[in-house]
């Protein structure tokens, strides 16, 4: 038990140079991504008409992009949802034809080849201009969600940090992006709440290790501040380990098991898990170290040379209050009897 | 030293935490669990609009019930409403054809699921969650209101208005119209511009602000809407249709709508349970008016048709099958003025027909001219008004679409007031279609869908499936590696994390907050998360056991890792408060119960862990934890 893991660290902050190289090339492969491909916008901020039908066996898709074609969409896409039996088409907005009715148009152009009863399971028709507002509101969140982070963070911990932590938030949101623009998962508004909560949860992480940062640069003798981070994100690595694990073992029960509507969403926080830990670990830190973070900025309270022993008689203290207290509240009820 | 300590810090909880926490978890308990007893199929009766059941109706509804030989589970009557439970969805169905051909259009007979919570459960207020459309199914749609017309319309209205003001202060005026967003009244010279200002400026002095135009070789008045007028005419506009579509919806017969407001110009609707979505989309979306005018009988049609010049006082209009006819300027009524119209079969002809009837005004004016016009004939011009979006030059405009077709001209047989009929229509669906909307009443301005999100009854069912298969199987894949990893202590953060998955749904069946697919996805990464606390705390009394006695590492570690855990959560709230706030619809749903998760884990995760950990090791000597 007394066996001191301090010397077993591993040297995280001593890579932290390649670290942000390997950051920097994930971040360059991600504005590629957004530049070459761009994203697969979903029709929630493109507009257009999504309809999800139900056949009652499997059914080719040549068949029904046939009909469509035949019933004046052409530009009509036609895929698989899920499974063999389910078809997705997405129209986009066209020219002159907008109307809320396309759904109930294309349903019919499709029952009338097909002998058996197709299901309507789903149909969505975003509208151009609410498309609009949507994408708006959506970068509007992001960049609120970001600005909040900067103030909370910086009235709670340090500019620096506040920095170092909406850098990484940043690094996060660009690699996921990044990677929804490789694998053209469709983008859509589900997925923009799954990056805000990225958002949160990447933060979460910072906020642990931070916190620990601040605590060590109060509590450890020797300041300097590579090797106290270094020390804190040590202190951190298990319990950094086990809450990603158990977040991303819900993740994947949620995109193996939640259905296709809900698949970009879970690959969204998968992704953001991952990149989130590592960032919080690498990124957050290093950039406040970066800015020179030291002793002295976090040791506004006037606690100088609080060392292990004196924090642990200030808890020994503060419990003796309490049981005082208690004792007397116990003492004077007795009385009463 | 640290002997000493051990005595002293005992780790005990005043009796008031565990109170708390008994108490949150039965009330916790008690407000979940009405979600575990399912719905029943069920008929919901309304009133129609002016209508209120009376023990009359409640006899007819129990004769009905009685005859067709139903198993119903249960029948009360509460609030004004009827709400009959049935065993099965085929009764339900049956029930309720039945039920709307007996009560007609007295009532709004729709088809509901009642959730079959207990009575002891539902006479302490708990209910199950409020589920979603893309839970339960049904139609989501949002109506923009054309604000612009509904402004044109309010001008239109002074063009009258102006012209009869000028007429009664003898001033005369060459010309009145709207045009490109202002009201001009053209004038002879500038002395008479002069006076009709005067005249203006008197009659109107907030409304409408009168102003001379510069121009004198053509003297003129210009009259615009004061910002407050236009932000009136918005306002009430957004009403009436919102008025408007409750009425038209409560024809189509859903349980639960929700017709609401959003911004300052549009309108949610949202009909669960609804299948039918191009007939709910027909009744929505188009905005159909009558007029009644006089067919100008003296003037030539084709000869209009051809030059594109009709006779002064009169406008060219068409059937719809193309053939020209010149109708009078002046209108008689307009939908406005309708109060009811039905359907129904002409005995004379056997063609299908309308019953109109007028309001007070609509009667008078109609009286007034079939007195003088017996013999001639009197048209209606049905008008449907569309408002679509097309792209032009790369840009999105807006352009509104009025079709005008005349879908009758009969022969003014006598006289009469505001009870008459429209005869000669295609079908008994046309007239049924025009019968409902114009009971619905004219709408004061076109709407358009500018969303829709429906999902069907079997991807509804196969959302909650899925959400819940992946709700379960987190929770569990979370339970084990935590008793893994944790032992003794993982047991309790597992006991601590279930209570946190009761009390999130008890909150949210407390709140009625609309559960969505997101929704359960918020409440999966909660799960996920929520441990953190657990997990900050146990390593942390890991590192203190290493140079502390056991007591003083549990206190510690707890003590120490509630700043961490405060701070951790407060950021996340805010992404999710922000998410909340930008959020629509599904969007929301994840942000409420992430953020009612938040709160809960930070609750169960270190007062519930906390109160059984004292309770197990608390004031006891103890060797050894297992952690």
């Amino acid at each position: 038990m007394s066996e001191t893991t301090m010397e077993k660290q591993i040297d995280f902050m001593g890579k932290r140079h390649l670290a942000m190289a390997f950051s920097v090339l994930l971040i360059i492969a991600s504005f590629a991504g957004l530049w070459i491909k761009g994203l697969n916008f979903g029709i929630d901020f493109t507009g257009g008409t999504l309809i999800e039908l139900s056949y009652p066996e499997a059914v080719d898709l040549n068949e029904v992009r046939t009909d469509l074609s035949k019933a004046g969409y052409d530009e009509a896409v036609a895929q698989h949802f899920g499974s063999a039996t389910d078809v997705l088409i997405r129209i986009a907005p066209r020219e002159g034809l907008n109307s809320a009715q396309l759904s109930n148009q294309v349903m019919d152009a499709l029952k009338e080849s097909t002998d058996g009863d197709i299901t309507l399971r789903r149909v969505e028709f975003v509208g151009p201009q609410v498309g609009d507002e949507l994408t708006e509101d959506g970068a509007l969140a992001v960049l609120y969600a970001l600005i909040g982070v900067l103030i909370y963070v910086a009235l709670r911990f340090e500019w620096r940090f506040s920095l170092g932590s909406v850098a990484a938030l940043v690094h996060d949101v660009i690699i996921t992006l990044g990677v929804f623009a490789w694998t053209q998962t469709q983008f859509d508004l589900t997925v923009l709440a799954a990056i805000l909560a990225v958002i949160g949860y990447s933060l979460n992480d910072t906020i642990v290790v931070f916190d620990r940062v601040r605590e060590n640069f109060r509590t450890m003798r020797e300041g300097e501040p590579v090797g106290v981070t270094n020390t804190a994100v040590n202190q951190m690595l298990s319990r950094t380990i086990m809450t990603s694990l158990t977040t991303l073992l819900v993740l994947l029960a949620l995109f193996f098991l939640g259905g296709e509507i809900i698949h970009g969403f879970a690959l969204a926080l998968i992704v953001g898990v991952v990149v989130g830990t590592y960032s919080s670990t690498y990124i957050a830190s290093a950039i406040a170290i970066l800015l020179g973070v030291s002793k002295e900025d976090l040791m506004k309270a006037p606690k100088e040379g609080v060392d292990k022993e004196a924090e642990e008689a200030e808890l020994q203290r503060l419990f003796l209050e309490q049981e005082a207290k208690r004792e007397a509240r116990e003492l004077a009820a007795n009385a009463k009897k | 030293m640290f002997q000493a300590q051990q005595k002293l810090i005992a780790n005990r909880y005043p009796a008031w935490k565990y109170v708390l926490l008994v108490l949150a978890t039965v009330i916790g308990l008690i407000y979940a669990m009405p979600n575990l007893f399912g719905d029943d199929p069920a008929v919901q009766i309304s009133p129609a609009k002016s209508v209120t059941f009376t023990s009359e109706t409640q006899q007819q509804v129990s004769q009905v019930l009685a005859s067709a030989d139903l198993a119903i589970k249960s029948s009360v009557f509460e609030n004004g409403n009827f709400l009959i439970r049935f065993e099965n969805t085929e009764d339900q169905l049956k029930a309720k054809s039945l039920l709307k051909d007996e009560l007609g259009r007295t009532a709004v007979v729709a088809l509901n699921l009642a959730p079959a919570t207990p009575d002891f459960l539902t006479a302490l207020g708990a209910k199950p969650m409020y589920l979603g459309l893309d839970l339960r199914g049904g139609v989501h749609f949002l109506m923009d209101v054309d604000m612009d017309a509904a402004v044109g319309k309010a001008y239109m209205r002074y063009v009258d208005e102006v012209k009869g003001v000028l007429r009664t202060h003898k001033v005369r005026y060459i010309g009145a119209d709207y045009e490109n967003e202002k009201l001009w009244v053209k004038f002879k010279d500038v002395e008479t511009m002069q006076a009709g200002l005067q005249v203006l400026q008197n009659e109107y002095s907030e409304d409408l602000k009168a102003t001379a135009s510069p121009d004198t070789a053509s003297p003129m008045v210009e009259l615009s809407l004061s910002a407050k007028a236009i932000a009136d005419t918005k306002k009430f506009a957004l009403q009436q249709n919102i008025t408007t579509l409750r009425n038209r919806i409560n024809e189509l017969g859903v349980a639960e709508p929700v017709i609401q407001q959003q911004g300052d110009r549009r309108i949610v609707v949202q009909l669960p349970g609804v299948q039918d979505t191009a007939r709910a989309k027909e009744i929505l979306g188009a905005t159909a008016t009558l007029e009644f005018r006089l067919v100008e009988e003296r003037g030539d049609a084709r000869r209009a048709e051809e030059t594109g010049y009709a006779p002064h006082g009169s406008k060219l209009y068409k059937f719809r099958d193309g053939t020209p006819i010149l109708l009078q300027r002046s209108v008689i009524v307009s939908g406005e003025n309708v109060i009811n119209a039905q359907s129904g079969i002409d005995p004379q002809q056997g063609s299908a027909m309308v019953n109109v009837t007028l309001d007070g005004a609509g009667g008078r004016k109609m009286l007034a001219t079939t007195k003088e016009n017996v013999g001639n004939r009197m048209a209606v011009v049905y008008i449907e008004n569309r408002v679509e979006t097309i792209e032009q030059n790369g840009e999105k405009v807006k352009k509104r679409i009025t079709t005008k077709d005349v879908i009758n001209a009969a022969v003014i047989r006598g006289q009469f007031a505001n009870r008459f009929q429209i005869t000669g229509l295609d079908s008994p669906q046309e007239a049924q279609d025009l019968a409902l909307l114009l009971r619905a009443g004219a709408l004061a301005a076109p709407m358009e869908i500018v969303e829709e999100r429906t999902v069907g009854p079997s991807l509804g069912q196969d959302n909650i499936d899925q959400g819940f298969m992946s709700v379960v199987v987190g929770f569990i894949l979370v339970l084990i590696i935590m008793a893994w990893r944790y032992k003794t202590f993982g047991m309790v953060a597992n006991l601590a994390l279930t209570l946190n998955l009761v009390i999130i749904v008890a909150v949210l069946s407390m709140l009625q907050a609309t559960l969505t697919l997101p929704g359960i996805a918020g409440i999966v990464l909660t799960v996920g998360m929520a441990v953190d606390a657990n997990v900050l705390i146990f390593e942390r009394i890991r590192e203190e056991l290493r140079n502390s006695s056991i007591q003083t590492a549990i206190y510690a570690g707890y003590e120490k890792a509630f700043v961490t855990i405060a701070d951790a959560n407060i950021t996340t709230l805010l992404a999710a408060i922000v998410l909340f706030s930008f959020g629509t619809g599904p969007i929301k749903g994840f942000a409420i119960t992430l953020s009612i998760g938040i709160l809960t884990s930070m609750f169960t995760a270190i007062l519930g862990t906390r109160a059984i950990i004292n309770v197990m090791y608390g004031n006891k000597r103890v060797e050894k934890l297992s952690i």
